[in-house]
């Protein structure tokens, strides 16, 4: 028996009304199949979201790795009872904001100059982003060299100028804002790229509607070049922001946290108690960072698409 | 004369800039062709002799060989992890742009939480463990993998956009649908992005410290990375062969830089201004 559907597809097809057809729809869904979600989809369920679930519960257990015993909310009492890793915390804070500020700052900055018509900007741009591109250990070790005191080049190059450094690195005071600077000398490239990418899409006729005002350069960047880069500013805010609040590998490199606990993050935190055993505690670290995380990170990225939107 | 003096004042400006940056890395290379005696000054003197091949060949003897090994390993990490990424991240972003819905806002969730959560270190120790790919390589792969697909997917969800949808359609025609049209006819359209997702991701992956410093501890199978950090232990005292480590390791990072600059830069903003 021949089951003929082709007069039910008519009036259905039709129903659809204007634009393309259903049934046309439904054909280009399937030839987008979801299995392609597939590989990606279940290397990252396995490997990212399966241990991000599996945290929450072991930040609650007194924890071998092999056997996890519950101990409810002990391991976030510890966590915040201790002095060295509630300074972790504002630590984190300070150093995220300060790094991003300044990414902010002097990635505009440098925007600015690098899309002037100077010879030299070509080359200054691969000199900028060059560090990018360059392993922060190895940017670690050597401005852990270069910052040492007396004989750092950083303090002699001060004394020459008359005026006497510190131990930048070994001072309780300087040691975490003396890595955000070198964080900001190693990411700010990324930024500057950003932002010539912001400012070349201006249009023109906004500079020449300021010139026929008669403005300067003054007024040409305060009413074209900062508000209509803002898509850029809102790119690096939040790039800045979420590398600075994980941010491990140039703090572990630079001081290890020290002197005493004056430079520890979360991060570093994160790997001493995973290095002395403290599993359970180490991971309930890593909770505080995801809640840190998010807490800052979605309502500033609404805020700041929000005000996008707006300019 | 106001030109005059503001030409000079922005030069000065870029001087200062390019001093700043250019500095640092002439410290690098001066420090690693000095002699051990002159090294240990850590000042910027011109050397006074040039032991270039002799450092060079203590840093790559060292150890038994831990910097080749080390180099061997991280370039299997990085081009395996790579060619996965780039596949699956086009497969993921190609379905995200062509079919919105229910689906693709839960798999944008995704990409982006994937973007801002930082990883359950401990808990996937724990998970490789199990599955016996904890202090493996494989194990080492499956991380960067899962860490680096979500920037992936974003580039590349941004750039199927651009490509017509009738092209799709016209694929249909002949009747190729499904993988088959994804590989036969989108995927090669891609291939501007890909460069992009690889030249990005490989020196993201082979830069990379603290995956290595977790999943891959001790010294059965070093990265380059991690050598830097047992060379500073070891070399406490031999500045001229840790700087030369340096700059053998940025070598690959510095040759992918020059060839590609124009490329990787085009391809970074395209991505975190859309993004």
């Amino acid at each position: 028996m021949v089951v003929d559907d082709r007069p039910s597809a008519g009036p259905r097809a039709k129903s659809a009304g204007p634009g393309p057809s259903r049934s046309a729809r439904r054909r280009t869904g399937a030839a987008q199949p979801y299995s392609l979600y597939l590989p990606a989809g279940v290397v990252y369920l396995v490997i990212f979201l399966v241990p991000t679930a599996m945290a929450f519960y072991f930040s609650l257990t007194r924890w071998t790795l092999f056997e996890s015993q519950f101990v409810g909310l002990q391991n976030y009492k510890d966590f915040f009872a201790e002095q060295s890793l509630r300074i972790s915390l504002q630590n984190t804070l300070v150093y995220a904001v300060v790094t991003s500020l300044l990414k902010v700052v002097f990635g505009l900055l440098l925007g600015v100059m690098l899309t002037s018509r100077l010879r030299t900007t070509g080359f200054l741009r691969s000199v900028v982003f060059f560090p990018v591109l360059v392993s922060t250990v190895a940017v670690g070790i050597t401005f852990s060299v270069l910052l040492r005191p007396d004989t750092g080049l950083v303090d002699k190059a001060l004394a020459l100028v008359g005026v006497s450094g510190t131990d930048w690195l070994g001072s309780a005071q300087t040691a975490l804002l003396s890595v955000a600077l070198v964080d900001v000398w190693k990411g700010v490239g990324l930024a500057t790229v950003i932002y010539i990418a912001g400012i070349l899409s201006i249009p023109q006729t906004y500079y020449e509607a300021v010139a026929v005002d008669g403005g300067g350069a003054w007024q040409r960047f305060r009413h074209v070049t900062f508000p209509l880069s803002w898509p850029a500013t809102y790119s690096v805010v939040l790039l800045s922001l979420i590398g600075g609040l994980r941010s491990f590998d140039l703090i572990w490199t630079m001081t290890r946290g020290g002197p005493g606990f004056s430079s520890d993050v979360i991060a570093s935190i994160i790997y001493k108690q995973y290095q002395a055993g403290f599993y359970g505690l180490s991971t309930a670290g890593n909770v505080v960072l995801f809640v840190l995380v998010t807490a800052l990170i979605l309502p500033l990225s609404w805020y700041l698409g929000k005000k996008e939107v707006a300019a | 004369m106001r030109t005059l003096r503001r030409l000079a004042g922005e030069s000065a400006a870029l001087v200062l800039a390019g001093v700043v940056f250019l500095i640092p890395f002439s410290f690098m290379l001066l420090t690693a062709v000095k002699d051990g005696p002159q090294s240990a000054d850590l000042d910027f003197s011109w050397p006074t002799s040039w032991p270039i091949v002799a450092n060079f060949r203590e840093v790559i003897e060292a150890r038994d060989y831990i910097l080749l090994r080390a180099y061997v390993n991280s370039i299997l990490v990085t081009v395996v992890a790579v060619g996965f990424i780039v596949v699956f991240a086009a497969m993921a972003g190609y379905v995200i742009q062509r079919r919105p819905g229910r689906v693709a806002a839960i798999a944008n969730v995704l990409v982006l939480s994937g973007l801002i959560i930082p990883p359950a270190i401990v808990p996937t120790i724990w998970l490789l463990q199990g599955m016996g790919l904890f202090k493996t390589v494989p194990g080492l792969i499956l991380v960067e993998i899962a860490f680096n697909l979500s920037f992936a997917v974003l580039l590349f969800r941004a750039f199927v956009a651009g490509i017509p949808r009738e092209l799709d359609e016209a694929a249909m025609m002949d009747g190729c649908t499904g993988w088959k049209l994804f590989f036969k006819v989108v995927f090669p359209l891609l291939r501007p992005v890909a460069i992009t997702v690889a030249l990005t991701t490989s020196v993201a992956i082979f830069n990379d410290f603290v995956n290595p410093l977790y999943f891959l501890p001790g010294d059965d199978h070093p990265t380059v990375q991690t050598t830097l950090y047992s060379f500073q232990s070891q070399y406490s005292t031999q500045w001229n062969l840790l700087f030369m480590d340096i700059v053998l390791i940025t070598i690959p990072p510095l040759l992918t830089f020059i060839f590609f600059n124009r490329k990787i830069v085009a391809g970074m903003t395209a991505g975190a201004v859309k993004g």
